[in-house]
Formats: C-alpha cells, structure tokens, sequence
C-alpha cells in the first residue's frame, strides 16, 4: 500500500516536554564511543562556554524520533512500520543539546514519494526548548519497501 | 585551527561493534528494533544477520570528526546517507573504519567529507559534516 501523499506539508503535534539530563547523555556518549570530555564532565562543558554537558552530535534523533512517531501511527498516512528502513538522517545544530534543556519537537512531512515499488517520506523535525529556541532540526528519508503505487 | 586545508586528512578511526554494543545503544537510543539483536527475527525478514542500527553508525563515526576538532560542540551539521547494512556476526562482532578529509573552508567553518566501511563496502554515503573552526 502506498503512503497517503495528502500528509505531504503536515505538521504533526509537539510532543510532551522532554528534559535533557546528565545521565542520558553520558548513557548516550557511552553507546556510539563519543570520548570528548564535555559528554560527561560538567566543568569541561562550562570551561568551554557551555551551560552544562552537551549531548554528541547524534543524541537529537532519540527526541526527533519520538516526535517522527506521530507520522508512523498516523492511520491517514498508511505507513506499514514493519517495512521501514532508514534512508537518511541528517542534523543542524544552532547549539549543542544540553543536560537541563527542556524541549519539545514537532514533526513536519515535507515530501512523500514513489520510487521503483517503494515509498519514500521525508520528514523534518523542529527541536525547540519550551522557551521557544530553536536547538536542533532534524532531517530523515525513511524508505517504506514494497509502499509504491 | 587556522592551518586547516581542503584535501587534508583528519585521521582514521577503527570501531570495533559486538552484540553487547548494539544491545548498549539501544538502550540509550530507545530503539529496540529486534533486527539489531534478535538472530531468528533479523534473518526472518530477509537480513543477512543483525545489523547495526544506522544511527550507532553515524554516532559511532561522528567521534572521528569531534576527535579532529576537539570539541563535539563545533560540530554545527551532520548528515549521512544509509548505504549498506552493517551486518554484526555473533562470532567475532565486526569492525567499522571511519575516515574523514576536508573537503572544503569557508572563513571559520569547514566542511568534512567522512567515508565509514565494513571491509570494502561503504555503509555511509554523502556523509558531510560541517564544523565551526
């Protein structure tokens, strides 16, 4: 089944504050072997400028993805989330995550495509602290096999 | 860094993934998918084995380019194209090599083009990363 275009230019809703802690970016840093000292020690991150630890370039996707959900669950869009596979991800930091950031994101579809029996949706997801700034937007092409016209 | 040149090398960097890792990341991701974990599963849907989430991939090789700089906050865009799975055998795990070079300097900022395989096969493509010099 193919993805429903119609939800090309959707923006879906926020979601429910999300706290950026100490814990998980040192849990995250551990996980892809990111070694820079500022991952961990608040001291280094504060000698350096910033407010607190700072998250690795990649920490943004476990909040982008729980605001991408809105799109996979959506039964108007059709997406079968078993065939899903992950095309690309891409990341602009304005600044750094860091420990203390509360934040929300907010999933917009920006295009929706039929490629060689499958379908591709891109989407694009705004991180903002609850203050309003913009930290993070997150870009992702996920590929949905067998989703083509 | 007021020496750095497009075409300069940042270095290489050999990661080794085993099953606990891919276990570890998705713990800290929260992506349980059981094709990076579960055997039966992954091979049921056609996979060669488990394989690595893309997203450990790119996290794992962006060390590469905050290791050049010397801090992961200078890292202002990354992006990476998923090429190639990368298959982590229960035996033996597998090992990523990541490598990186200037493609080009704009005034303060630079853009690194990074290559990540798994023996001869890129698993990463269109990798770029901008970073704040």
């Amino acid at each position: 089944m193919p993805v429903n275009a119609e939800i090309e230019g959707r923006t879906y809703p926020a979601t429910p504050p999300y706290t950026v802690s100490r814990a998980k970016i040192a849990e995250f840093a551990a996980a892809v072997g990111a070694s820079d000292a500022a991952h961990t020690d608040p001291k280094v991150a504060q000698e350096r400028g910033y407010a607190d630890v700072i998250a690795p370039p990649t920490f943004a996707v476990l909040i982008a993805q729980q605001a991408e959900a809105a799109v996979m669950v959506d039964p108007e869009a059709g997406i079968d989330f078993s065939m899903l596979v992950h095309g690309e991800e891409n990341f602009t930091h304005h600044r750094p995550l860091v420990a203390g950031d509360e934040v929300t994101a907010a999933t917009t579809v920006s295009k929706v495509r039929a490629a060689g029996g499958h379908s591709m949706v891109t989407m694009s997801t705004e991180i903002h602290t609850t203050a309003g700034e913009l930290v993070t937007t997150a870009g992702s092409v996920v590929v949905i096999r067998g989703g083509g016209a | 860094m007021s020496e750095v040149q497009a075409g300069q090398s940042i270095g290489e960097l050999s990661v080794p993934v085993d099953r606990a890792r891919l276990v570890r990341y998705a713990g800290a991701s929260g992506d349980f998918n059981p094709i990076h974990w579960d055997d039966r599963f992954a091979t049921s849907v056609g996979l060669p084995d488990v394989i690595a989430h893309g997203m450990w991939t790119m996290g794992a090789a962006a060390e590469l380019v905050a290791r050049w700089i010397g801090d992961a906050g200078r890292i202002t865009s990354y992006g990476v194209r998923f090429s190639k799975p990368l298959p982590v055998p229960y035996e033996g795990g597998a090992t990523l090599t990541v490598t990186g070079e200037v493609k080009s300097v704009d005034g303060d900022t630079a853009t690194i083009a990074i290559t990540a395989t798994n023996g001869e096969e890129s698993v990463l493509t269109r990798a770029l990363a901008t970073v704040r010099l």
